[in-house]
């Protein structure tokens, strides 16, 4: 064989092994986070493991729309998944345990559903001892009827119930607020010379003393970026997934994997007065804490803190009540 | 205008004998097409972030159908990486003939498929999945590296190259336009072909290989068979083979006569104008039965798809052309005046490739610093910004191309006329109409 043959055999074997090796060694070192819409499959993977006090670095890319990235009870701040970009965060988890990670943006029908989990190891092992949420401790049938036996005629005003509550020295307790629904203090106040109107603006007024305008704000922005999709932006239940939802119903939860027998409902419509006033706080938080158990509502226990919830339903309360500004 | 004789620059000649700098080109080639491959399959799903997609689909036809064809004709088949291992093994050698030949079966490509009907159905196959091949990475890798094995397969089956010549979906409109392009590949003397012994630019010697086209130089009249790969240069002892500068077009002067390539200008031509309605167009429901292959709307929209090209496009040229009084059969008159349906057919390509590519043209910066998805940022430039780019010269250049193109087919279907003496209004009238439906569908 001449030796420009044989060099010319030697290049294009290493041109052509370089061309295959190189691509394939660099991808084989490159661990990506994929994210898919869920019906496409959801985060790939869905199971991550860390270390407590050990940054995790985490590499994110959107494999068909836009979508968000955040973990449940962390403070930190979401950030947007491009479609065939990658997105570099850094986490660093300072207990040990199982965490949430999930879609922060609205990318299709079953967005909610983009969720997985990071198991972070270390010490210590044994987990804090962990009180149960409100609605358990009350033993709280969340599932049950809780509708208002009486509703307002139209939305009961704060402003106008501050001053009723103060000459009739009419307060609510930090408890008596998690645990009462504004129908029931609507009821125990009837001993008084309120009117009904007065006596729906006096709880109005009791229901945002028991909030700080903080609250309300990180409520509101909660609820913008996780709720909003399905329960509309006005609360009335009429969000953009909202017609789709109840729509496909069924079918679409017999193509999800593991979700055999769910059925979609239409989403629950926080303006009306019958079901928000008949709900008291520790009822709602069950709701939001456990999800709708078969409605297609998600659980998000896993990704608000307890701070959050109650911020959030001080908000969904907004809906019933014109709250000072 | 006279022919210009490029190989008479020494540079030229010297750069197309030599062996080298081609072998450098097909490296190149081979390393991209290699990677374009991988990167469809292990890169971004997401089309535009992938190599495979932005530089196939976007960069290698904007070049291609922009500048290769129109300028070079087979330009690109010179350099293209498909056949080269495949020819590679089949010679046993990279670089001059081997002593000793390797014992590959050598078949001759059985005479029923000695023509480009092969061509036009695989590119119809690749044109009625188009939607999802050029948006989908995977796909892609996955035809790309089918491509590359059909080659070698049939490299190891039949003799030269079967699979250019016969099966490759570009090969076959690559020819048809390069009959346009004003560059070519002739003898320089006819008298010295035919007293050569042996014919070695096509039987092959120890200084080269046989014509891996099947063509023999000494008969060339136009471009649409000869790949350009400069064989018969390096094998030619009579130094009579020349490249040569010449007006556009020149190939069309005297039309065809075959039927595979009428129906290939009316594949080309139907699929310009179809691909403009369906994939720049505002109709969505068009898009979703190309995209959604395997449903009942895309076998629909396949149905017509096919309708359309082999039956109202070449239905309405016969009507056309039925009562004009001539000697010759219909059939003959057919293909020939078809030869007009050329230079429009391309020039519909050309509009139709400008708005896509100036459209979708910025993706190339940033998968260039990033091909395979991977946030790499090898330039700086992962992420920039989609834009169109030059879009206030798309619409007066769509108009040029589109209007060029008319003329010019116009002209070819004067002379198409007289060589079959009928006459050329219906062809001309035809090709009016469907410039007509272009410019509806693309301004």
């Amino acid at each position: 064989m001449k030796r420009s043959e044989l060099l010319s055999r030697i290049l294009v074997v290493v041109a052509v092994v370089g061309a295959v090796g190189t691509p394939l060694f660099v991808w084989s070192r490159t661990p990506l986070i994929h994210a898919r819409m869920a019906e496409n499959g959801g985060w790939s993977p869905d199971v991550i493991q860390a270390e407590a006090g050990k940054p995790l670095q985490l590499k994110l890319t959107s494999d068909d729309v836009m979508h968000g990235f955040a973990v449940g009870q962390m403070d930190m701040d979401a950030v947007d998944v491009e479609p065939g970009k990658v997105t570099d965060v850094t986490i660093t988890f300072d207990k040990p345990g199982i965490y949430t990670f999930y879609c922060t943006r609205w990318c299709g029908l079953n967005h909610w559903r983009m969720r997985g989990t990071i198991e972070v190891n270390g010490s210590p092992l044994d987990p804090a001892p962990v009180s149960p949420p409100l609605y358990v401790s009350l033993n709280l049938d969340i599932d049950a009827p809780h509708d208002a036996l009486f509703i307002p005629d139209g939305k009961p005003s704060a402003v106008n119930g501050q001053s009723l509550a103060m000459s009739n020295s009419i307060s609510l307790s930090r408890e008596d607020y998690f645990t009462r629904s504004p129908y029931q203090v609507f009821d125990e106040l009837k001993g008084t010379s309120l009117t009904e109107e007065q006596r729906w603006d006096a709880v109005a007024y009791l229901w945002q003393s028991n909030t700080t305008p903080e609250s309300l704000a990180e409520g509101k922005q909660l609820y913008a970026q996780n709720c909003a999709a399905c329960h509309g932006e006005n609360g009335a239940g009429n969000g953009v997934f909202a017609d789709d939802l109840a729509a496909v119903g069924e079918a679409s939860m017999q193509t999800m994997t593991g979700a055999g027998n769910m059925t979609m409902q239409t989403p629950i419509d926080f303006t009306d007065p019958k079901q928000m006033l008949g709900a008291s706080p520790a009822l709602l938080q069950g709701k939001i804490l456990r999800g709708g158990m078969g409605t297609g509502m998600p659980m998000w226990g896993s990704i608000f803190s307890e701070e959050q919830i109650w911020d959030l339903i001080a908000y969904l309360y907004s809906f019933q009540f014109e709250f000072m500004k | 205008m006279a022919k210009i004789e490029l190989t008479r620059i020494p540079f030229i000649k010297n750069a197309l004998k030599s062996r080298y700098p081609q072998l450098a080109v097909f490296i190149v080639m081979l390393v991209g097409y290699i990677f374009a491959i991988l990167a469809g399959l292990i890169g971004t799903p997401v089309g535009s972030h992938n190599f495979s997609i932005v530089f196939v689909w976007i960069a290698w036809w904007a070049v291609l159908i922009l500048v290769a064809v129109p300028f070079f004709g087979r330009g690109w088949c010179s350099v293209c990486p498909i056949p080269l291992p495949g020819e590679w093994l089949q010679r046993g050698a990279i670089l001059s003939p081997p002593d000793k030949k390797p014992k590959w079966l050598n078949l001759r490509v059985p005479k029923m498929f000695r023509n480009i009907w092969l061509q036009n159905i695989s590119f119809l196959l690749l044109a009625l999945f188009s939607s999802v091949l050029l948006t989908t990475p995977n796909i892609t890798g996955i035809v790309l590296a089918a491509m590359l094995f059909a080659a070698i397969g049939l490299s190891t089956i039949f003799e030269r190259r079967a699979f250019c010549r016969y099966l490759c979906p570009v090969g076959g409109f690559i020819g048809l336009y390069s009959q346009t392009a004003p560059i070519e590949l002739r003898i320089k003397d006819k008298q010295v072909c035919v007293s050569c012994d042996g014919k070695p630019c096509y039987n092959g010697s120890s200084a080269g290989y046989g014509c891996p086209w099947d063509v023999f130089p000494g008969g060339l009249s136009k471009n649409t068979y000869c790949g350009l790969c400069m064989e018969c240069i390096r094998t030619c002892p009579h130094d009579n083979i020349a490249v040569n500068l010449r007006s556009f077009s020149a190939d069309l002067a005297k039309p065809s006569t075959r039927m595979d390539e009428a129906f290939k200008a009316f594949i080309m031509l139907g699929s310009a104008m179809i691909y403009a309605g369906v994939l720049l167009g505002p109709w969505g429901v068009f898009k979703d039965a190309a995209y959604n292959v395997g449903t009942s709307a895309w076998f629909a929209y396949a149905v017509i798809f096919l309708a359309i090209i082999f039956g109202i496009l070449p239905g309405l040229f016969t009507l056309g052309i039925l009562k004009g009084k001539s000697s010759l059969p219909l059939k003959q008159r057919f293909a020939s005046l078809a030869t007009a349906l050329i230079p429009l057919g391309l020039m519909f390509w050309v509009a139709f490739s400008l708005s896509f590519v100036l459209t979708n043209a910025s993706y190339i910066i940033a998968a260039l610093s990033d091909p395979l998805g991977l946030g790499w940022n090898l330039f700086g430039t992962a992420n920039a910004v989609w834009q169109p780019m030059l879009t206030s010269i798309l619409a007066p250049a769509q108009t040029l191309a589109l209007v060029g193109g008319l003329i010019w087919s116009a002209r070819t279907a004067q002379k198409a006329a007289n060589e079959v003496r009928v006459s050329s209004v219906p062809t001309i009238v035809y090709g009016f109409i469907l410039t007509l439906i272009m410019f509806w569908l693309l301004l």
